[in-house]
């Protein structure tokens, strides 16, 4: 893997082809698990894994699968990695499991893995595709932080609650006070349409920002610092 | 006929593939289910253990309490439409409390689980939810973890609640007439675990003879 390539995926994962705000896949776990920023990261780490061993796994056996039976194969390869991921974090991080136990078998449920497996993975080396599998986690999980912190603190005034059922001895920051109100409406599911929703149309607006910006640049200008990114080969 | 003969190898060597990669990935979770299933028990005993302590204090019994277990069948009475567990406390052979697992259907969103400890002379020990649906932030301070009052916490008040001082019409919340505390806009939850707590606290008692003396292990039958 070149290091243009490494910025590439970087690039689409982290913030072009981002899987929570532009390809949109992941919005099951993400209206769902979003009520607090705790919840959100944890099951976000917890999709990393899956992603980066889902896609290690189909990369590496890319050419052992026909064509016509690669979405069942697929399906397999992660519901079967998604419960061997399950049953280890109970067996092993059990504090953690108690917390993330109900939400690590939606992650078969979730769109961006299979649609990661299914674009990148089935066409491109083990090295790569798992890199591919990281970044794009990465990229949910920044989403998932900030609009998990946005609900919980518009929500209930506290941000990191539930931080001690992963890292005992801290507790929860309660920003605004004990006598906080709360604002339900945040914590509902409505909630998470209209902060996804705020989201998206600032991602969008910064990147029409950003190309507007690009075209006004006058042509002679250095072209060397920012050449313009590929085109995601998966899209 | 090649072309029908190809079809048909095709697809035997498609559903041969497939099987091969449904035969590996099945081997793969059932070892790691055999591997990771006593790890898993041990785990949910920890647990299990550490939600009963936080209903009866650890030195007032003496027996081996998760082994010290009935089951009863579908007790309706107590919410349990499908059965449950109890946990019998014993100091020195003699009977100190009961654990009885117990649920309200009537919550703001469905069904609230929790355990409750009686003790043999109908003082409350403790009161956790197990689960529930109640709506974030507002009714969910029935969950101690999710109560904001860390200091006192909603469940805190039934520890001093007693069968007999507390009389069949006083368990529910002030609001309705009853002795028990809620907090405002969210009286739904509160009341349903109270209610809850009383039933289960009225039936522990009167069939305490009968809950003690069943063999550990054995199932009682459905309950009236």
């Amino acid at each position: 893997m070149t290091p243009q390539q490494f910025r590439d995926i970087s690039y689409n994962g982290l913030w072009k082809q981002n899987a929570g705000l532009a390809q949109l896949l992941g919005l099951c776990p993400i209206l769902a698990i979003s009520t607090s920023m705790v919840n959100a990261v944890s099951l976000g780490l917890a999709t990393i894994l899956v992603m980066a061993l889902a896609n290690l796994a189909v990369s590496a056996l890319r050419n052992f699968i026909p064509y016509e039976i690669r979405i069942p194969v697929f399906i397999l390869i992660i519901a079967a990695l998604v419960t061997v991921v399950d049953l280890s974090f109970n067996a092993f991080l059990h504090d953690l499991y108690l917390v993330l136990g109900i939400f690590i078998p939606l992650i078969v449920t979730n769109c961006i893995v299979l649609a990661r497996v299914e674009a990148y993975a089935a066409k491109n080396d083990p090295l790569t595709s798992t890199v591919d599998g990281i970044m794009m986690g990465i990229g949910l999980v920044w989403v998932l932080a900030l609009l998990g912190g946005i609900r919980e603190l518009l929500g209930a005034g506290t941000l990191f609650s539930g931080i001690e059922m992963i890292v005992p001895g801290l507790s929860a920051w309660n920003v605004f006070g004990d006598d906080y109100p709360g604002f339900l409406i945040a914590i509902l599911p409505p909630g998470a349409f209209f902060a996804l929703g705020c989201l998206i149309a600032a991602f969008n607006a910064i990147n029409a920002n950003l190309a507007a910006r690009a075209r006004r640049r006058p042509p002679t200008a250095p072209a060397a610092e920012t050449p313009p990114a590929e085109p995601a080969a998966t899209s | 006929m090649s072309a029908r003969y190809s079809a048909t190898r095709t697809s035997l060597r498609t559903a041969s593939i497939m099987l091969v990669f449904t035969a590996v990935f099945t081997t793969l979770m059932a070892s790691t289910y055999t591997y990771t299933r006593p790890a898993i028990e041990a785990s949910m005993q920890d647990a299990q253990m550490r939600l009963i302590d936080e209903v009866l204090p650890p030195g007032s019994y003496d027996n081996a309490l998760l082994d010290d277990m009935v089951r009863v069948g579908p007790t309706p009475a107590i919410g349990l439409e499908d059965g449950g567990r109890i946990w019998r406390a014993r100091k020195g052979g003699e009977p100190v409390a009961l654990i009885v697992e117990t649920a309200a259907s009537d919550g703001y969103a469905g069904r609230i689980a929790m355990v409750v400890a009686i003790n043999t002379n109908g003082l409350l020990s403790g009161v956790r939810v197990t689960a529930h649906k109640e709506t974030p932030g507002l009714g969910d301070y029935i969950d101690p973890k999710k109560d904001r009052r860390k200091d006192m916490p909603w469940i805190g008040q039934f520890a001093v609640a007693t069968w007999k001082g507390v009389n069949t019409a006083e368990w529910t919340v002030r609001k309705d007439g009853g002795t028990f505390g809620y907090r405002t806009g969210a009286t739904i939850s509160a009341r349903a675990v109270v209610r809850a707590v009383g039933r289960a606290t009225a039936w522990a008692v009167e069939h305490q003879d009968a809950l003690f003396s069943a063999p550990a292990g054995s199932t009682l039958g459905a309950q009236p």
